[in-house]
């Protein structure tokens, strides 16, 4: 283990990372869950064994409650010996640099001469509509304005439960440049089907490349989206502007003016 | 009325009778017209039930029958009591008869108008007896139960299937849940008819199916019983099934039922016309069953700002309470909803906050009022969640709050785990335990922060109700004044299923429902 300094500590080896506590290097963890077996000392025991097993040594069983109906809860911390090598990752992100809503405008009327036509939908079965509404309506989001109100975007909002097929013929339709995809409800992961099933449908048709595919929403991020298929893919706390800023370059990019 | 937020009393009574204008022009247009679902709960209550050899329920399958055959103007009474005269069935047999092609609704003998208004109003006193009986029961329990103090905790189940549910809600039961309500499967809301049976598949919730409501009111009843305190039953009576919902949960015992077309229109996109329709009905069942509805004005602000639209919740509470006294419910049974969505970085937030909770409270003294936690500011940072709970928690106990939907601190994250819904007990209890009477321990300062907010926002109610009343509640709807979405009358979901009622229009359960409620029989 290291030694700590008072004056400059050490710093962690980042070929070889683990949880920090309190001390560099040791490998503290705080976990809880719920077990189905019945409150009693040998609940107690399962949950240590359960700790050793997800590879903690020395689990400390802080607290333990009966839930009831045989079942039992625990508060765990365990050291772990797992380590990762930091300067091996290379994650993928959207490097757009953020533009300003005047900007945008103007950046659109120079390089497309012409309205972009944006759709916005929340897909599947999903009726969570407050993420698709932040990034399409006039209002926002956090005080940045949604895209209905950027007189170079030509905004529709589909609004909640759009069937895939829906958004694929509004996408003909409207001849769409960027198609905005939400998704909220991630139990049984309902949306990893949606959205794939979106992407065959629009290769199938052979508009795929015709126009940017991106999805967002609380459990999205860019990695997946790349993953399933998609141009780019946004997460929490995204505004206007963000998606934005990142569909007009990549438009222009793949000179799909 | 007594008041810690110098509320102004004449100001109260204005935005009543604002309020009450909007809801009486309302009801004109409703009572004018009936639904499909009407039409299909009027038979459910009639005791029919099941599903034809497409999973299609035969209320579907006999209420289409009567359109087509050219009848459902009359009201389906009229062509089911026409039916039970003519084969000596029951109602249940009689759709059973219809869905296998054994009997054409078109081909009906005519009959004189006494025979079939004889049969009609014996149908309808039976139905409403049996949604009677299941009140008494609820009464009879409660008088048994070890007394709860209020706010009454709500908790959710949301497992997809029922036997799943039936086990969470039983551990919450032991940890001090007073409600549980099943959340219903996204999606369910725009089905046009309600699925049968048992469920074990869903998503972000479970179907709500009857069969689903007896086996966790079984389930609760159970534990209720070994645990000495009656476990409430809760459901959701929105969509565009609401009032065939409020009749199962009349058959099966709920006690809380979500109802509120407001909801419906602006976050379902269902149609306005529709929907106040079946609103009415469906209270009007609710209002008999002894249920407590809860209204949804708490999400008007996980789309609007909390500071600024502070105004439109209390506008809406105040026409949420006129809709239900025409549907024959009393204030006991109005659990009027609000939140805390307020920016927990606000500063004096809290005290804001503990002004509306103080307001509305004040101007519905005997309303089980439903106090929703904080969604839109919850972030995935579980730690800081528990506290913006805690917060809650003390709101709700400071202000006499009568049901406490409590907040966890998983919220934005995942259906809550069992473990979570502990914490989440735990912490209300110790809260609400720990603070009981600081409420009645205090008072306001006088023309303070607090008074002040509450006071400004009262104001800003009446402006906003008298305007509803001057252009009209469809017009305001279009507008986009409530939640800031625009909702015109002749858009969304379930328009096709309106219509208007014939001259010969026959309802004796809607006849009985009024004079067993209270209201006026015309």
């Amino acid at each position: 283990m290291a030694i700590k300094g008072r004056e400059g500590a050490e710093p962690p080896d980042l070929t070889e990372v683990r949880p920090y506590g309190d001390t560099l290097d040791d490998g503290q963890v705080q976990l809880s869950f719920t077990l189905p077996v019945p409150y009693g000392p040998e609940a107690k025991e399962a949950g240590r064994r359960m700790a050793r097993e997800m590879g903690f040594e020395d689990p400390q069983l802080y607290h333990i409650e009966d839930l009831g109906e045989g079942y039992t809860y625990f508060i765990v911390y365990g050291r772990t010996a797992a380590s990762i090598d930091f300067t091996d990752i290379d994650v993928a992100t959207v490097d757009s640099e953020r533009m300003g809503f005047k900007e945008l405008n103007a950046f659109i009327e120079e390089t497309f001469g012409r309205e972009l036509v944006v759709l916005g939908a929340c897909t599947g079965t999903d009726a969570h509509s407050v993420g698709i509404d932040a990034i399409m309506n006039m209002k926002g989001y956090d005080g940045d304005y949604g895209l209905e109100r950027y007189p170079m975007v030509e905004a529709h909002n589909l609004g909640m439960q759009v069937p895939n097929e829906k958004l694929v013929t509004k996408a003909l339709e409207l001849d769409a440049d960027v198609l905005l995809v939400s998704q909220v409800v991630t139990q049984k992961d309902v949306h990893i089907e949606n959205l794939s099933a979106l992407i065959d449908m629009l290769e199938a048709e052979g508009l795929r490349d015709q126009m940017l595919v991106i999805c967002g929403g609380p459990r999205i991020d860019h990695e997946l989206a790349l993953e399933l298929g998609f141009d780019a893919g946004f997460g929490p706390e995204t505004t206007a502007r963000d998606v934005a800023s990142y569909f007009v370059k990549e438009l222009r990019e793949r000179g799909l003016t | 009325m007594t008041t810690k937020l110098g509320i102004d009393d004449r100001q109260v009574r204005r935005a009543r009778q604002a309020a009450s204008a909007v809801a009486d022009r309302m009801d004109d247009f409703i009572r004018r017209r009936s639904t499909l679902s009407v039409e299909r709960t009027v038979l459910r209550l009639m005791g029919v039930d099941g599903v034809d050899d497409e999973d299609i329920p035969l209320a579907n399958v006999v209420v289409d029958a009567a359109d087509e055959a050219g009848e459902l103007r009359g009201g389906i009474t009229r062509t089911m009591a026409r039916a039970v005269v003519q084969t000596g069935r029951d109602p249940q047999t009689v759709a059973e008869a219809v869905a296998d092609g054994s009997l054409d609704l078109s081909e009906l003998d005519s009959l004189p108008e006494d025979r079939v208004r004889r049969m009609g109003d014996e149908l309808a006193e039976s139905a409403a007896d049996t949604i009677k009986n299941n009140a008494d029961q609820r009464q009879a329990y409660l008088e048994e139960s070890e007394e709860r103090p209020e706010p009454l905790h709500y908790v959710i189940v949301a497992t997809g299937n029922i036997h799943e549910d039936v086990v969470q809600a039983r551990t919450a039961a032991r940890e001090g849940a007073d409600i549980i309500a099943v959340i219903r499967s996204t999606g369910q809301s725009l089905l046009d008819y309600v699925p049968y049976g048992a469920t074990t598949e869903g998503f972000g919730g479970t179907m709500a199916t009857q069969e689903n409501f007896r086996i966790m009111r079984e389930g609760l009843d159970d534990v209720g019983e070994e645990l000495g305190r009656y476990i409430r039953l809760c459901n959701y009576c929105s969509g565009l099934c609401m009032p065939e919902i409020a009749a199962m949960g009349a058959l099966e015992r709920l006690d809380v039922m979500l109802n509120d077309a407001l909801y419906g229109i602006l976050f379902r996109d269902i149609n306005p016309q529709r929907t106040f329709v079946d609103q009415y009905f469906s209270r009007l069942v609710n209002a008999y069953a002894g249920v407590v509805i809860n209204t949804g004005e708490d999400n008007y602000l996980t789309t609007a700002d909390p500071m600024e639209a502070a105004d439109t919740v209390l506008a809406s509470q105040f026409i949420n309470e006129q809709f239900a006294l025409r549907s024959g419910l009393p204030e006991e049974q109005m659990g009027l909803g609000h939140a805390m969505e307020m920016d927990p970085e606000i500063e004096n937030g809290f005290l804001y906050e503990l002004a509306q909770a103080q307001l509305s409270r004040e101007i519905f003294p005997d309303a089980p009022l439903k106090y929703m936690p904080p969604t839109k500011h919850m972030t995935g940072n579980i730690f800081r969640g528990h506290v913006q709970d805690a917060l809650f928690n003390a709101v709700g106990v400071m202000t006499g709050q009568g049901i406490q939907l409590l907040g966890m601190m998983t919220e934005a994250m995942h259906t809550p785990h069992m473990g979570d819904r502990y914490l989440s007990l735990e912490n209300a209890q110790m809260v609400m335990n720990n603070m009981r009477d600081l409420g009645e321990e205090m008072r306001f300062k006088e023309d303070g922060i607090i008074q002040s907010r509450a006071q400004n926002v009262l104001g800003q109610a009446v402006d906003l109700l008298e305007d509803v009343e001057d252009r009209g509640m469809f017009e305001v709807l279009a507008e986009g004044v409530f939640a800031d979405v625009f909702r015109p009358k002749d858009r969304g979901k379930g328009l096709d299923g309106v219509f208007e009622r014939g001259p010969d229009y026959y309802n004796p359960i809607e006849r009985e429902l009024r004079e067993r409620t209270g209201l006026s029989v015309d």
